[in-house]
C-alpha cells in the first residue's frame, strides 16, 4: 500500500521502458485482445447498438447539463431513505471525511468494494496514515495489493500480471495479510480462485465497515448501483455494519428508466456479457436488512473545473468500462502504468489533465500518447470522442488558453519544452500558405539530395533511429505537372471529355 | 463535371509518382483532371499536435484553390478526413471565439466536394474495374482515417479484386493501428516503433511482396520501417497499383518496378 502515482514520469519516458518489457508486452498482448474479440461479438448481437450508443451519450450530456439539479435531487432523495451525504471538494477533504467516518465507529480495518473513485483519491494510503487498514476483496485489486503494485486498468487491475505471477504473489503475500495460500497452490484458474475466495471469506465475515465507489446513483429515488462479476462487492455491500461511499458526482442518472440504457451498455462494453452477473442496489438504510448506516461521500475533485470545457466535458459521460483500454494500441504495447494514474488508457489521457487541470509535465504529455486512430471512439458505449478532446487538449498545452481550476478561470501559459515545435508549425503553416516559397524550398530539397543524411542527428532521431529516411524525389508534383501541362494550373481545364 | 486532384503536401513534395498515378488512372476514365496551383497543405501536422489557429489560413487556401471545381479528389484518406471531419469542427470553433463565419463558409463548400481517391471511383464514377494490371501479390493496410474517420469500407477491396494478375493476402491485424500518427511517431517513438514493428511483421508473414494503402504518411512508417530491416517488401500506394497496365509492365514502367530512387526510402 505504499506505492502510489505521485511523482509518476511524462509518459513518452516511462512507454520507453514498459515497450521493452517482454512479458509485460506479451500479458497484455493476450489480454487486450481476448476481451476485444469477446465484445465485438457481444455487442454485434444487438442490433440497436446504435441507438443504444446514442442515448447512453443522450441521457449523460442532459443529467450533466442539469447536474446541480440532479444532484440537490439525489441528496434529498438518499436522505429521505436514512443516509447521509457529504460533500467533498477534493481528494483530501474526501479522505478526510472517510478517515472520520470510520474512526467513529471504532473499527480499525475495513473491507472494499472495487472503486476507482478511492483510487483516484488515494483513500486506502490515506486511512493507512490513520492506523486503518483497507482490505481489497475484488481478486485482481487483491493481487495489486498483496504484490504492493499498482493498477494497470480500470477493470482488470491487474491484467499487467499472468497466472503464475499471481500464485507467487499468493504464496509469498497471504499469510502477511490473513489465511495464507494453500499449501502447493498451483498456477490453475480454479486454484488461484479458491485460495483468494478462502482468504477473502474471513475478511467479509468479521468486518463491521464496508467502503465501496458505485457506477450509478439515480437521483429520483437515491439508489446507488454497483456492477461487478465476483459477488464480493455484495459481500461488502450488504455484511458490515456501516457502509461509506464514495462517488464521483458525473455518476448521477436522473431515473431508473435511464439505468435501463446504461445496464445494456455496461455488460457488453466492459466484460462481454449480456447481462451483468451481479447488480447491487441500495436505498438509503433498512431496517434488519443489510448495513444499519450509510454515508455517501459526493466528489467533486476536478469534476465541475471538467465541465466547464465545451469540448472537454464529454469525458464526465464515462461509465468506465474499458473497452477503449481493450482495444487502444498505445495502451497495449505502454501499459497501464505509463499513464500515472489510475485511470490509464485513451480515456485516461483525456481524463486526468482534466481532472487535474493540466498540472504538470506528465499531465501535458498524456494528450500526446494517442496515434488518432480512433478505435477508442468506435467502442465507446457512451459516443465520447477521445480523438477529438485529445486534439483539443494538445492546443491547452501548445498554445495555452483557459481552463478551470478549482472553480477559477485561469487562462493557462504555454507548456514549456515546445517553443522548437511551435516556431517549426508555424513556419511550416506560413510556407504551406506561401506556395511560391514552398516551391523554392522544395526545390532546394531536390537538388541537394544527394547529400541528404540517412540518419537524422538531435529530435530527428526519434524518427532514424527505427525508421529509414525517405527520399527526396529529383522534381515534385507540382513542377512536374507544370513541365508536362504547360501551365501553372488554375486553368479552364477540368471536365470530362 | 470539374474535377480538381488535391495531391497533399507529403505527395507533392516526397512521392510525387502517386499523384502522377492519379493523373493516368483519371485520365484513362475520361475524367479532364486538373491540379490547381494555389493548394498546398491540408492543415493535418498542424491540428492534430494543437495548432488549431495556424490551419485556419489553409482552410482558406484550401476553399480558395478549389473553389470553381465539383469535386475534389486526393489520394489520401487522412487528408480527407480532415477536411470533412476538421473543417467544419475549426470553423465551428472560430465562429465561437467570435471570428465569423468566413469559415463556416468555407468548410460548407470544401467538405461536400473532397473525397478520397477510392470514393470517387466507386461513388462518383461508379466503377471497380479500372483496368488495371499488377502481376505482384499484396496485402492492404487500411489506414486509421479512410477506415473510421471516412468508413471507406470494403471500397479499396472492391477495386484491387478487380485488378488483373493481381493476389491479395489477407493481413491479420489488419485494422490495426501502424504507429505513425503523424508527430506522434516522433514524440513517442517507442510506442510508435513498437506499434510499427508488429505491423511490419505481419505484413512480412502474408509473404506478399508490397504493402499498399490508400495513404503515403503511413507508408513512410511501415515503408521505412521494411527498409530499415532490409526487407525487401516495398511501400505502395493504391493509386499506383490501380494506373498500372499491362503496356506499363511491357516497358518496365510503374507495375514492373521495385521501389526505386525516386520516392524510395532508405
Amino acid at each position: 500500500m505504499s506505492r502510489s502515482f505521485l511523482g509518476m514520469p511524462a509518459f513518452p519516458r516511462a512507454a520507453a521502458v514498459s515497450t521493452r518489457d517482454p512479458r509485460l508486452r506479451a500479458n497484455l498482448a493476450h489480454a487486450t485482445h481476448t476481451i476485444r474479440d469477446k465484445r465485438a461479438r457481444a455487442v454485434a448481437e444487438l442490433d440497436d447498438w446504435a441507438q443504444l450508443r446514442a442515448a447512453g451519450a443522450a441521457v449523460k450530456d442532459r443529467t450533466l447539463r442539469h447536474l446541480d439539479h440532479y444532484l440537490e435531487q439525489l441528496e434529498e432523495s438518499v436522505a429521505a431513505a436514512g443516509g447521509h451525504v457529504h460533500w467533498a471538494a477534493d481528494a483530501d477533504e474526501a479522505n478526510r471525511i472517510v478517515t472520520r467516518l470510520v474512526r467513529e465507529t471504532g473499527e480499525r480495518e475495513v473491507v472494499k468494494v472495487k472503486s476507482m473513485a478511492t483510487q483516484e483519491i488515494g483513500l486506502n494510503e490515506a486511512l493507512a496514515e490513520a492506523g486503518i487498514r483497507a482490505y481489497e476483496t475484488d481478486l485482481a485489486e487483491l493481487i495489486v495489493q498483496l504484490g504492493d503494485d499498482l493498477p494497470s486498468h480500470i477493470l482488470v487491475p491487474a491484467i499487467h500480471r499472468n497466472r503464475g505471477e499471481i500464485r507467487d504473489i499468493f504464496r509469498r503475500e497471504m499469510g502477511k495479510w490473513g489465511r495464507p495460500a494453500p499449501e502447493g497452490l498451483s498456477d490453475s484458474p480454479t486454484e488461484l480462485a479458491e485460495a483468494a475466495r478462502l482468504h477473502l471469506r474471513e475478511k467479509f465475515l468479521t468486518a463491521k465497515v464496508g467502503i465501496s465507489g458505485a457506477n450509478f446513483m439515480v437521483a429520483e429515488t437515491g439508489t446507488l448501483v454497483v456492477v461487478e462479476s465476483e459477488g464480493n462487492g455484495r459481500m461488502c455491500l450488504t455484511l458490515p455494519e456501516t457502509l461509506i461511499s464514495v462517488v464521483g458526482i458525473e455518476k448521477t442518472v436522473p431515473t431508473w428508466q435511464d439505468l435501463e440504457v446504461f445496464l445494456q451498455l455496461l455488460p457488453r462494453s466492459s466484460t462481454a456479457e449480456r447481462m451483468n452477473p451481479y447488480t447491487t442496489t441500495w436505498t438509503g438504510t433498512t431496517d434488519g436488512d443489510g448495513p444499519r448506516a450509510f454515508h455517501l461521500v459526493l466528489l467533486d475533485n476536478g469534476r465541475t473545473d471538467t465541465l466547464a470545457d465545451a469540448v472537454g466535458r464529454q469525458a464526465l459521460r464515462c461509465i468506465r468500462c474499458s473497452a477503449c483500454l481493450n482495444v487502444c494500441p498505445v495502451y497495449e504495447r505502454a501499459g497501464g502504468h505509463a499513464y500515472g494514474s489510475p485511470y490509464p488508457g485513451p480515456i485516461g489521457a483525456i481524463l486526468t489533465p482534466q481532472l487535474r487541470g493540466m498540472a504538470g509535465p506528465l499531465e501535458e504529455s498524456l494528450p500526446y500518447a494517442s496515434s488518432l486512430c480512433g478505435a477508442c471512439y468506435e467502442v465507446c458505449p457512451v459516443a465520447i470522442d477521445i480523438p477529438e478532446v485529445l486534439v483539443h487538449l494538445r492546443e491547452r498545452v501548445v498554445e495555452g488558453g483557459p481552463v478551470t481550476r478549482r472553480g477559477a478561470r485561469v487562462v493557462l501559459k504555454p507548456a514549456k519544452g515546445h517553443a522548437a515545435e511551435r516556431a517549426a508549425m508555424r513556419a511550416a503553416a506560413w510556407a504551406f500558405d506561401h506556395p511560391g516559397v514552398l516551391r523554392g524550398g522544395m526545390r532546394l530539397a531536390a537538388r541537394t539530395r544527394r547529400l541528404h543524411p540517412r540518419r537524422l542527428p538531435g529530435p530527428g532521431r526519434a524518427w532514424s533511429d527505427t525508421r529509414a529516411l525517405p527520399t527526396v524525389p529529383a522534381e515534385s508534383f507540382r513542377d512536374w505537372w507544370r513541365r508536362t501541362r504547360g501551365d501553372a494550373g488554375g486553368s479552364e481545364r477540368g471536365g470530362v471529355k | 463535371m470539374r474535377v480538381a486532384l488535391f495531391v497533399t503536401c507529403i505527395n507533392d513534395t516526397l512521392q510525387p509518382r502517386t499523384g502522377r498515378a492519379v493523373v493516368t488512372l483519371l485520365e484513362r476514365l475520361g475524367v479532364d483532371v486538373d491540379f490547381p496551383a494555389e493548394q498546398s497543405c491540408c492543415g493535418q501536422p498542424q491540428f492534430n499536435t494543437g495548432y488549431r489557429h495556424a490551419t485556419e489560413p489553409l482552410v482558406r487556401r484550401f476553399d480558395r484553390a478549389f473553389k470553381d471545381y465539383d469535386y475534389v479528389v486526393t489520394p489520401s484518406g487522412s487528408c480527407a478526413a480532415m477536411v470533412r471531419d476538421n473543417y467544419p469542427r475549426i470553423a465551428a470553433r472560430a465562429a465561437a471565439e467570435g471570428r465569423g463565419r468566413e469559415l463556416t463558409e468555407a468548410a460548407a463548400r470544401a467538405v461536400p466536394k473532397t473525397y478520397e481517391l477510392t470514393e470517387f471511383l466507386v461513388d462518383v464514377l461508379k466503377v471497380t474495374d479500372v483496368g488495371a494490371y499488377y502481376p505482384h501479390t499484396i496485402t492492404y493496410h487500411p489506414t486509421c482515417h479512410g477506415l473510421r474517420v471516412l468508413g471507406l469500407g470494403d471500397r479499396p477491396r472492391r477495386l484491387l479484386e478487380q485488378v488483373r494478375g493481381l493476389t491479395l493476402k489477407e493481413l491479420p491485424g489488419a485494422e490495426e493501428c501502424c504507429g505513425f500518427g503523424g508527430t506522434f511517431a516522433v514524440k513517442n517513438p517507442a510506442v510508435s516503433t513498437a506499434m510499427g514493428a508488429d505491423k511490419v511483421r505481419a505484413v512480412t508473414g502474408t509473404g506478399a511482396e508490397a504493402v499498399c494503402t490508400v495513404d503515403n504518411s503511413c507508408l513512410l512508417h511501415i515503408g521505412g520501417m521494411l527498409a530499415r530491416q532490409g526487407s525487401p517488401v516495398r511501400p505502395v500506394h493504391l493509386a499506383e497499383i490501380l494506373a498500372s497496365t499491362e503496356a506499363d509492365t511491357a516497358a518496365g514502367g510503374a507495375a514492373g518496378r521495385a521501389a526505386g530512387a525516386e520516392g524510395g526510402a532508405r
